[in-house]
């Protein structure tokens, strides 16, 4: 099968590969897919605290249209506020990259990721905030 | 001298035909054009004594007893669908069972399958982690309805070469033909049709450097006379087995691939033996978790099937593109299920995805293999750089321990 330009653009020369701490509380990671499938995903978002993207990270186990799609993901999302992050449609994806119809899942598997660690950095951000709310009270004592 | 890239490492697929073989073809397009069944005049004459000349040597390659025996085809997959389905009716009256394993090529499984369709039986014997085929198991299998068993001779995927002698032995034993479908073996590895009881044999051309499109199958004519009924209609070519003109240069090719074969096949494979042999070494020292499939001994000395734990076959495949390989990854088909030779043979469905066989042959250089050692190596580590799972690995994460979610 032969690849889009772009898909080897990004599989040679991927961007934002690598990882950020996991356990930084302004960190949203999502992993996603399965080995037993062919692909997993990670994808990881730095985000301040006007809920802009800061930074994001990836590392991708899968062929050269996931490797690519994650690379794509990552740029996109970088700048972008959270809640618009999390609209990005797998489409747009696929669009971008040209890529066939056996491809297609590779890029619900990013639009999945960034969804994920959006998810993971909400959740966190509500535990924080539930901590914080609690803390004055042990303060007082 | 510089490499001329890609390299070609794909010999399981096709070979590069030979330019020896070449050459022989050659006076049979123009001078020698004549229909090998032409029987009124000097061009089919000379046609005929070629093809007649051809037979004889494919038949002394695998000791046949006649060149009567070879049955010329288009190629494996008509030779594997003419033994089984051909046997198949004929023999029907005496039974309706059939032995096979689950890592034949599909023109077996599936000439199997479309037999169970019009009421045979078949058995798919399974494998154990290397690949082979344990003969006690055919010889459960075996019922007084057993007409025919099909093993091949060696694996198109990770080499394995199955024990024929020794099945041959219960077959003949049993009163039960036996079909062997050769196709990756032949001059790769010992195959005596008489030593080891085979009754019928597909073989093809352009897996020994000889043309695509003409094969052959193996018939054997005494003790015991295998009658096949022809799954062709037509002029009634190749003693009423085959019919269709000829493919006259096609023969020639293939009888002159044999020949090279029978007299440089010995030295050739020690040579392609130690050229694998160098590339899984130089692969194995430089990286951990490499995976060799198949068995480490009865293997073509072709074939090198690794699995890169925690790299996707395809994605590798891209990278290093300056080689031409295959895999088992499921990328590579738009099924997204990974190989099912890998998969019968225990292979956890993530080292399957993460698959490459390399198959060296007759043209590959050490200087190929060395610069392949480098790109492999190197390619990997990049795409393990990449790898959440090689992460994983790496701070001792148990990755059966997470719950993955399949999309």
């Amino acid at each position: 099968m032969a690849y889009s330009e772009k898909v080897i653009e990004h599989y040679e020369n991927p961007k934002n590969v690598g990882a950020l701490d996991k356990e930084d509380p302004t960190v949203g990671t999502g992993l996603v897919g399965a080995p037993a499938c062919g692909d997993v995903m990670r994808l990881q978002i730095r985000v301040n605290d006007s809920g802009v993207i800061e930074d994001a990270k990836f590392k991708t186990f899968g062929c050269g249209s996931a490797i690519a799609s994650s690379s794509l993901a990552t740029e996109w999302i970088k700048g972008k506020h959270i809640d618009e992050a999390g609209r990005i449609q797998n489409s747009q994806i696929a669009e971008e990259l040209n890529l066939p119809p056996v491809k297609i899942h590779c890029s619900v598997l990013a639009e999945d990721a960034i969804k994920s660690a959006i998810e993971d950095f909400r959740q966190k951000r509500a535990a924080q905030r539930a901590l914080a709310a609690d803390a004055p009270a042990t303060a007082a004592k | 001298m510089a490499l001329k890239l890609p390299i070609y490492m794909d010999n399981h697929a096709t070979t590069r035909v030979d330019p020896r073989v070449v050459e022989a073809m050659l006076p049979f397009f123009d001078e020698t054009f004549g229909n090998a069944a032409s029987r009124t005049h000097a061009f089919g004459w000379h046609a005929e004594a070629a093809v007649e000349a051809a037979r004889d040597t494919i038949a002394g390659l695998i000791n046949a007893e006649s060149s009567k025996e070879i049955v010329f085809t288009s190629g494996a997959t008509e030779s594997d669908n003419l033994a089984i389905k051909g046997v198949a009716e004929y023999y029907q009256p005496k039974g309706n069972h059939i032995v096979t394993t689950v890592i034949e090529h599909k023109a077996v499984l599936d000439s199997c399958k479309r037999l169970e369709k019009q009421g045979f039986e078949v058995t798919y014997l399974p494998v154990g982690k290397d690949g082979r085929v344990d003969p006690d198991d055919i010889r459960r299998a075996l019922t007084d309805k057993t007409i025919l068993v099909s093993v091949m001779l060696a694996n198109n995927e990770v080499g394995t070469i199955q024990p024929i002698a020794e099945i041959g032995k219960v077959t003949r034993e049993r009163g039960v033909l036996l079909h062997c479908d050769a196709v990756q073996g032949i001059g790769k590895t010992d195959f005596d049709v008489r030593a080891m009881n085979v009754d019928l044999a597909s073989l093809t051309a352009h897996k020994i450097y000889g043309p695509k499109g003409v094969g052959a199958l193996y018939v054997r004519r005494a003790k015991p006379r295998v009658r096949l009924v022809a799954q062709m209609d037509g002029g009634g070519h190749e003693r009423g087995n085959r019919s269709g003109t000829l493919n006259v240069p096609g023969i020639a090719g293939f009888a002159k691939a044999c020949e090279i074969l029978k007299q440089e096949g010995k030295a050739e494979n020690e040579r392609v033996r130690r050229l694998r042999d160098r590339l899984h070494r130089g692969i194995a020292s430089a990286l951990d978790e490499v995976v060799l499939n198949g068995h480490a001994e009865h293997r073509l000395p072709g074939n090198l099937n690794l699995s890169f734990s925690f790299v996707e076959g395809e994605g590798l495949m891209m990278a290093i593109k300056d080689v031409a390989v295959s895999s088992g990854s499921a990328c590579t088909s738009a099924s997204l299920e990974p190989s099912y030779v890998l998969r019968a043979m225990g292979l956890d469905e993530e080292l399957a995805h993460s698959s490459i066989r390399f198959g060296l042959g007759r043209f590959n250089t050490e200087e190929e293999v060395d610069f392949v050692i480098d790109l492999v190596v190197g390619k990997v580590k990049k795409l393990r750089d990449m790898s959440p799972l090689y992460e994983m690995f790496k701070d001792g994460i148990d990755l059966k321990s997470i719950q993955w979610v399949p999309h």
